[in-house]
């Protein structure tokens, strides 16, 4: 095509090459603009005015803050491929293991979106049955802890895994060749597949020497049956098929060795009903009261100083009976001996001694009692021995003096934090300077992590992919239900790596299952579909060939002999170890149900702020101390916390703790919670308290967690407060608690009841049968809870349960001071009081029932909205935020809650919780409450339950979520609900099944059978249960929430015995 | 206007004339700020300044800021809150009731009192707002307003609903009676004024009042309708308010007789307050003739029998607590007495029940001091009444485990702080700026009474020469 050279004129004036036009043809505004910007003026040569400054300025702000109205972008993003099986909105459900440090649970994991956000127990599973306690509950907070490592450290600056792996392998070949000795440390490892790997490392390296111990030792009970039958082993306690129970300071259903199945167990023999009128009767002889001596028909207080003798003696007392050989010991008289020890010889085979003491000889004394009495092959199995508590006391102890000498070239620590949680943790963090190489796989910089050269951080077990072994035969997986949130690798993965085995951890897990566990036959598939049931159940049990011939092993009767008999040794060591009259204080060093160990979980806030059982104190650990004993050294308690602090000092070693006045502690005893002090656990778990595994001491091979002397105690004049949240102690003798005796219950069921009746002009009336209120119509669905008392034990599992279920907040140390926390359950504990002497006045009756016993008979109730149906809370809102459901429940509107606080002052339960403060999102808050103040911490938030801003009230509601998914699911399947489909959060954690939640609609439901429901109107709900009752029965605000009475077996002979 | 029996004495002493009284009132608002008053302005403010931080605090923070706890979900708040509203009675008693029962004396006081109960009652409605949790929806949610919310409405089952309905009309009504009264004296204040501001000032605040006879005879029937719409809110307001309590289901607060024992405590306190502030004013604007030793008796005598009808209440209280056999109550009652708040219990007893008694003596009723020391014990008293009736019921009610102790906060302390900070800035703008005694109504018990006195008295003075 020829080039046309044609030429278009804009115009005329482009033509006439005017010069004022040809100044603007080139601008993208040909025509004059008054706007320079790029000579950066507005001078009046350049045209512009201050008229247009102020117009572009004017427009600018304008824009500017119409730009910052906008709302905040929130970003929801969709899944772009939508991962199988997850929905937005419905939860996934993955069954797993809960581990630590030999605590065992089976669990099931609610993930939404992704997320952990609830542990329920797995029902799957043979050995926790379901069951969970408050550590369990609080796991998935663990999770998300700030204070896990992010990255591998190295020298303690923050590596990277290839120059960790690098580093690692390099010095332990030049260690291993050097021929010093290379120490894995760890607590009771669970997992055999594990094993296999420390195996393989061992291999690998020459001399290396595995090493494990426990964070409260068990030792002694192996030991002695080691002594006795030659095994050593912890044999597994069945207390549910035990009669009568004695328990030398065993606490089996708070922290000794697995209180999950032993709560479960010892329950089961517990319950009444229609079929069932008998219970065990359970001795209890302690110093500390303790969670399981709060649940004993009677508790015998007993100074460690004397346990042994007391054990002793009542081997002498049955030993007489069995024709055995009784030996010379020391009297103390503490009563309950003879009595206990008939009862034991009359359950023979059904019955069970135990003794929480790490002492062998006393433990072989308990076995042999045992053994004179039959239980073992009935209450004990031998041939079922538990792998919870494998520490090994001598060889830790072996393990210390290679350090001190300089024969270890390397420490692995797997995951254990002996610097903190050993008694000779300082001898440890000495030792240590002479290895050559400090390596931990511990989560978090703890305080032996601090020491270590390479910290190789594991993952959480949510992340994690492991087996576990609680007994032989009896296995559970651990899956992750996350990926690792952080630069974090499993410490398995972390060692195979350093064996220099590139499997990853997963594989390795999956073909050791295969070559053990399936034998079918070689097909993938095959063993695909036996691994994805086993994944799903989440347990399996392994029956060997042996077994099946020989059927099963539980019910096996062949029962051990004793292979020795003489026990003159251990007597001798006895009359050595124990005292009938010492008079100096003694020290018990104990567990708390909540923060146990304080180990990985020290860190975590719900644990931290969860009341402890006994003396619903948070936030701290202190002496606790008999009446006698402070009055004596001048300690003033107040009612709301004030105290002295006292210094205890033992072998040059002093600590400082507040104390706490506890009814039924033994006169000079002081119990002192170990777990507490840490130094390196994180922001939360810091300061709080004091570090008390130095007062333990390591004798003949086993750590003893008591001290008989050498105590000095020093009453501090400084005062500080502990934070209780239950700063009364009895019930003032009002019919709130309604209990009564084994015995009266078997004669009249309905014993202990209390029937209110109120003046009319009529007579007396029933308060329902005088009432102005009308009543409600339940239609479909009438909501009921029942809280079995005597099934309670006070774990408090549930009160972390319906924390994590409900986006409960935590309000810290300061708060709870206040008397402010915000937990939707709380458990009360009410000490007994002495019965108030004849003749005294109104006033002076009334201050002798605030005084609790010297050995009080203590009860726990579970207190939570009532859902009254003549709520005086719904009557007096203003805004009508608080009103009644269709199905009975009383609900919070907290959109509509204005905050008058008006509902909480009549709620004659004292259940409803203010939030005083912005607890999320709030500095103040932050350390205390990470679960909402922090990005990471917030992935932890039920997202089916709002997080409630400050302002408003709140309460338990009945976990209405849960209802109203259960609601949804059946309405989409097109059915009515089953029964059991709903749980509430408290109700599903407890491992007593204390709780029976359920549709008193339902005919066939179990909470309509329980109640035995004869009549149901409007107004009320006629209960044919003639343990069921209504706290407050006389205002007749008529709740939804039933208890029944709490029965004693206490014998009938009265105290004396 | 009415006249009164030449043998009664007169309420007016010193022999006022009408302009005396133009004079001695008009004096005060006319005058340029005295050093006394400015200082005590100043102290008010500087209160005020201190109770304002508190506030802010408080509503920036939260209500934790108090001393509250999961117990005791009210102390200082609704303390001070029925409090102010119990102080709030004596205005409209003295201005209503006693105007319906023709009790002339009132007249030097009342204008007074009212100025006092309007200030008390918005110092009193500080508290049902601030101790929302959340102020910000509280204000119009409370409120029975049409709204975008569909059903959702108030509910009148409330007590705390009837309380919105029962201060704002008492408020409303007490505003209004107050502010027609000054009218008349406005008009006289701009007659007399000098310079163009206050002339306009006062001449929009008296609503162009042209003292025409038809104007008054309004003024007359519109007072005593007033009047009579205010004596029945006068019995409402803290009855309605004593249901707070008594509809509740919390022992020491279920009881029938809050009602009338609480109005018998409002007056008891009002009066009490009344003394204090007027014993005050009396003397510093020198109007011991108007407010007479007189006036001073009366209004003791009122603050005596209100005491005993309250220290009687006291007593039926306890009696009933044990005649019911009810342990909660019983204990209630017995732990008010010997509990950790018995120093509560037993100034309340002290200050209310056994210091007016000493009304009982005409050299006390008759002396100034003990008066002005007994107005300020009386309402010490009340304040502890309240304090009693509320921390020390909910401390300890049903459920042992739940049972705790209240201790204020720096902020419960300051956002009373704050409320005298305002009350008596007010008051004291009050003072300087609207005329203490009611002008127009004060010479119209001039002309019976004072006037005979002064011409008895020329022809005394004549007899003499």
């Amino acid at each position: 095509m020829k080039e046309s050279k044609k030429t278009y004129w804009k115009g005329l004036e482009e033509l006439a090459q005017d010069e004022s036009f040809e100044k603007y043809a080139k601008k993208e505004f040909p025509e004059y603009l008054p706007v320079n910007l790029q000579k950066g003026g507005f001078d009046e040569d350049e045209g512009s005015s201050r008229r247009d400054f102020l117009k572009l300025m004017g427009f600018g702000v304008a824009a500017a803050s119409l730009a910052a109205c906008e709302a905040p972008v929130r970003k929801a993003i969709p899944y772009l491929n939508k991962p199988v099986d997850i929905d937005p909105g419905i939860p996934n459900y993955y069954a797993s293991t809960y581990v630590n440090s030999g605590n065992y649970c089976s669990i099931v994991v609610k993930t939404r979106e992704g997320r952990p956000i609830k542990i329920e127990g797995n029902t799957l599973s043979p050995v926790t049955k379901g069951c969970v306690d408050a550590q369990v509950e609080a796991s998935v907070l663990s999770l998300y802890d700030d204070a896990r490592l992010k990255k591998p450290f190295l020298s303690g600056e923050p590596s990277s895994w290839s120059e960790i792996d690098k580093d690692m392998i390099d010095k332990l070949r030049s260690i291993s060749s050097s021929g010093d000795k290379i120490c894995l440390v760890s607590n009771t490892i669970l997992s055999p597949t594990t094993k296999t790997v420390i195996a393989d490392f061992q291999k690998k390296f020459s001399n290396v020497q595995h090493i494990v111990y426990d964070t409260y030792s068990s030792d002694g009970i192996k030991l002695a049956h080691n002594n006795l039958f030659g095994k050593p082993i912890l044999p597994s306690f069945d207390f549910g098929k035990a009669d009568v129970i004695v328990s030398f300071a065993a606490d089996f259903l708070g922290t000794w060795i697995s209180p999950i199945e032993f709560t479960h167990q010892y329950i089961q023999n517990r319950k009444l009903g229609d079929g069932k009128k008998t219970m065990s009767r359970h001795y209890h002889f302690e110093a500390n009261l303790s969670l399981t001596g709060a649940n004993a028909d009677h508790r015998i207080k007993v100074k460690p100083s004397q346990e042994g003798l007391v054990v002793a003696q009542l081997y002498n007392f049955l030993a007489k009976k069995a024709g055995a050989p009784g030996y010379n010991i020391s009297k103390v008289d503490i009563g309950f001996i003879e009595k206990a020890g008939n009862e034991l010889w009359s359950k023979r085979g059904k019955s069970l001694v135990v003794s929480g003491s790490n002492d062998p000889s006393v433990q072989t004394v308990v076995a042999r009692i045992n053994d004179l009495l039959g239980n073992y092959g009935k209450t004990i199995d031998i041939n079922t021995p538990v792998n919870y508590r494998q520490g090994n006391d001598g060889q830790f102890a072996d393990f210390i003096k290679d350090l001190q000498g300089g024969r270890v070239g390397a420490v692995i620590f797997i995951n254990a934090n002996p610097v903190y949680n050993h008694p000779q943790g300082s001898d440890i963090a000495s030792g240590l300077e002479k290895v050559k190489l400090k390596v931990s796989t511990s989560d978090r910089m703890n305080e032996t992590a601090v020491l270590c050269d390479i910290v190789a951080p594991d993952n959480h077990f949510m992340e994690s992919w492991d087996d576990s072994e609680p007994k032989p035969g009896y296995y559970s997986l651990t899956q992750p239900v996350i990926r690792t949130l952080f630069d974090t690798r499993q410490m398995q993965e972390s060692l195979l790596t350093w064996s220099g085995n590139s499997e990853s951890y997963f594989d390795y897990l999956r073909n050791s299952w295969k070559n053990k566990f399936y034998d079918k036959d070689d097909s993938e598939l095959g063993f695909q579909t036996f691994w994805d049931q086993v994944l799903y159940d989440g347990v399996y049990k392994h029956v060997t060939p042996q077994e099946t011939a020989t059927g099963n092993d539980e019910n096996s009767t062949d029962e051990p002999l004793a292979i020795i008999e003489d026990l003159s040794a251990q007597f001798l060591e006895i009359n050595k170890n124990y005292k009938a009259d010492n008079n100096g204080f003694e020290l018990v060093l104990y567990q708390k149900v909540g923060l146990g160990d304080g180990g990985v979980q020290a860190n975590n806030p719900w644990l931290q702020e969860m009341p402890d059982p006994i003396t619903k104190s948070t936030w701290d650990n202190y002496a606790t101390m008999s009446l006698t004993d402070a009055k004596s050294l001048g300690v003033v308690m107040s009612a709301e916390g004030d105290t002295n602090y006292v210094n205890i000092t033992l072998e040059g070693k002093t600590i400082k703790l507040p104390v706490l006045i506890q009814p039924g502690q033994a006169a000079r005893t002081i119990g002192i919670a170990l777990g507490y002090g840490r130094t390196h656990a994180g922001k939360v778990g810091d300061k709080v308290g004091v570090n008390a595994y130095p007062l333990a001491s390591v004798s003949k091979g086993v750590i003893k967690y008591t001290v008989h002397e050498g105590v000095d105690l020093a009453i501090d004049s400084e005062k500080t407060k502990i934070a209780r949240t239950q700063t009364h102690q009895t019930i003032m003798g009002r019919h709130i608690i309604q209990e009564s005796t084994l015995d009266a219950y078997q004669k009249d069921p309905s014993a202990g009841r209390v029937h209110p009746k109120i003046a009319t002009s009529e007579g007396f009336k029933a308060p329902q049968k005088i009432t102005l209120w009308k009543g409600h119509d339940y239609n479909n669905h009438h909501w009921g809870l029942i809280i079995d008392m005597n099934s309670c034990t006070g774990c408090s599992a549930c009160i972390v349960a319906c924390q994590a279920e409900n986006n409960i907040p935590v309000v810290g140390k300061q708060e709870v001071l206040n008397r402010r926390e915000m937990h939707w359950i709380r458990i009360d504990r009410y000490y007994s009081s002495n019965e108030p002497d004849e003749g005294l006045g109104k006033i002076q009756t009334l201050r002798s029932l605030e005084e609790p016993s010297d050995n009080p008979e203590v009860t726990f109730q579970p207190m939570m909205c009532q859902h009254c149906n003549n709520a005086p809370c719904e009557t007096v809102c203003p805004v009508a935020a608080t009103t009644h459901s269709s199905e009975g429940l009383n609900q919070m509107t907290y959109n509509r809650c204005i905050g008058t606080r008006y509902c909480a002052n009549n709620c004659p339960y004292k259940v409803r919780r203010f939030n005083w403060f912005k607890y999320h999102d709030n500095d103040q808050f932050a350390e205390a409450n990470p679960s909402m103040n922090s990005n990471l911490g917030k992935m932890v938030l039920n997202p089916d339950v709002t997080v409630r801003s400050r302002g408003v009230m709140e309460k338990c509601s009945l976990c209405v979520q849960r209802i109203q998914a259960g609601k949804l699911k059946a309405k989409k399947e097109n059915r009515r609900l089953v029964d059991g489909e709903i749980t509430t959060a408290c109700t599903n954690s407890c491992p007593a099944d204390a709780m029976i939640f359920g549709d008193m609609n339902d005919p066939n439901s179990k909470i309509s059978k329980a109640l035995k429901i004869k009549a149901k109107d409007k107004t009320n709900v006629e209960v044919g249960e003639p343990r069921a009752y209504h706290v407050l029965e006389e205002l007749n605000v008529n709740p939804n929430v039933f208890y029944l009475t709490k029965i004693r077996n206490k014998s009938s002979e009265g105290e004396e015995a | 206007m009415s006249v009164t029996a030449s043998v009664r004495k007169p309420l007016i002493t010193g022999g006022k004339t009408a302009h005396d009284v133009t004079e001695d009132i008009c004096r005060q608002v006319e005058g340029k700020p005295t050093q006394l008053w400015l200082t005590a302005v100043a102290i008010s403010l500087g209160l005020l300044a201190v109770g304002t931080y508190a506030l802010l605090v408080t509503l920036w923070e939260g209500i934790g800021k108090w001393g509250l706890n999961k117990t005791v979900g009210w102390a200082w708040d609704i303390t001070n809150f029925v409090w102010w509203v119990g102080i709030g009675h004596a205005g409209t008693l003295i201005s209503a009731i006693l105007l319906l029962f023709r009790q002339k004396w009132r007249m030097s006081i009342n204008r007074a009192a009212e100025a006092m109960t309007i200030f008390a009652v918005i110092c009193a409605a500080q508290f049902p707002l601030v101790h929302m949790g959340r102020l910000w929806v509280g204000f119009y949610w409370a409120l029975p307003l049409p709204n975008t919310f569909g059903s959702l409405w108030v509910n009148f089952n409330s007590p705390l609903l009837w309380d919105v309905f029962a201060i704002s009309t008492y408020f409303s009504v007490s505003l209004v009676f107050w502010y027609i009264g000054l009218i008349p004296d406005f008009a006289t204040i701009r007659d007399r004024a000098k310079n163009k501001i206050s002339k306009a000032i006062y001449g929009a605040l008296s609503f162009g009042w042209d003292g025409a006879a038809k104007t008054w005879m309004r003024y007359e029937s519109v007072a005593l309708i007033l009047a009579g719409l205010a004596t029945p809110l006068v019995l409402s307001v803290h009855t309605i308010v004593s249901f707070d309590f008594a509809t509740s289901v919390i022992p020491g607060w279920h009881t029938t007789i809050f009602p009338p024992y609480f109005v018998a405590g409002a007056i008891f306190s009002g009066f009490a307050m009344v003394q204090t502030l007027l014993l005050v004013t009396r003397k510093v604007y020198k109007l011991e003739h108007y407010i007479t030793i007189n006036h001073i008796e009366l209004m003791n005598i009122i603050i005596m029998v209100t005491g005993s009808i309250v220290g009687i209440a006291y007593i039926t209280e306890f009696v009933i607590a044990f005649y019911s056999g009810v342990t909660y109550e019983e204990y209630a009652f017995i732990n008010r007495m010997t509990g950790p708040y018995w120093w509560a219990y037993w100034s309340m007893m002290t200050c209310n029940v056994i210091s007016p008694q000493l009304f009982w003596i005409k050299k006390i009723r008759t002396n100034l001091a003990a008066t002005f020391i007994l107005s300020i014990v009386v309402n010490i008293g009340m304040w502890f009444e309240r304090f009693v009736i509320i921390v020390t019921s909910l401390h300890r009610d049903f459920i042992p485990s739940s049972w705790a102790m209240f201790t204020p906060t720096f902020y419960d302390i300051g956002v009373y702080t704050f409320t005298f900070g305002l009350f008596f800035t007010a008051f004291f703008l009050f003072a300087k700026f609207f005329p203490v005694i009611n002008m127009a109504e004060v010479k119209s018990i001039l002309k019976s009474d004072a006037l005979k006195i002064e011409k008895k008295e020329e022809i005394r003075e004549k007899q003499e020469i």
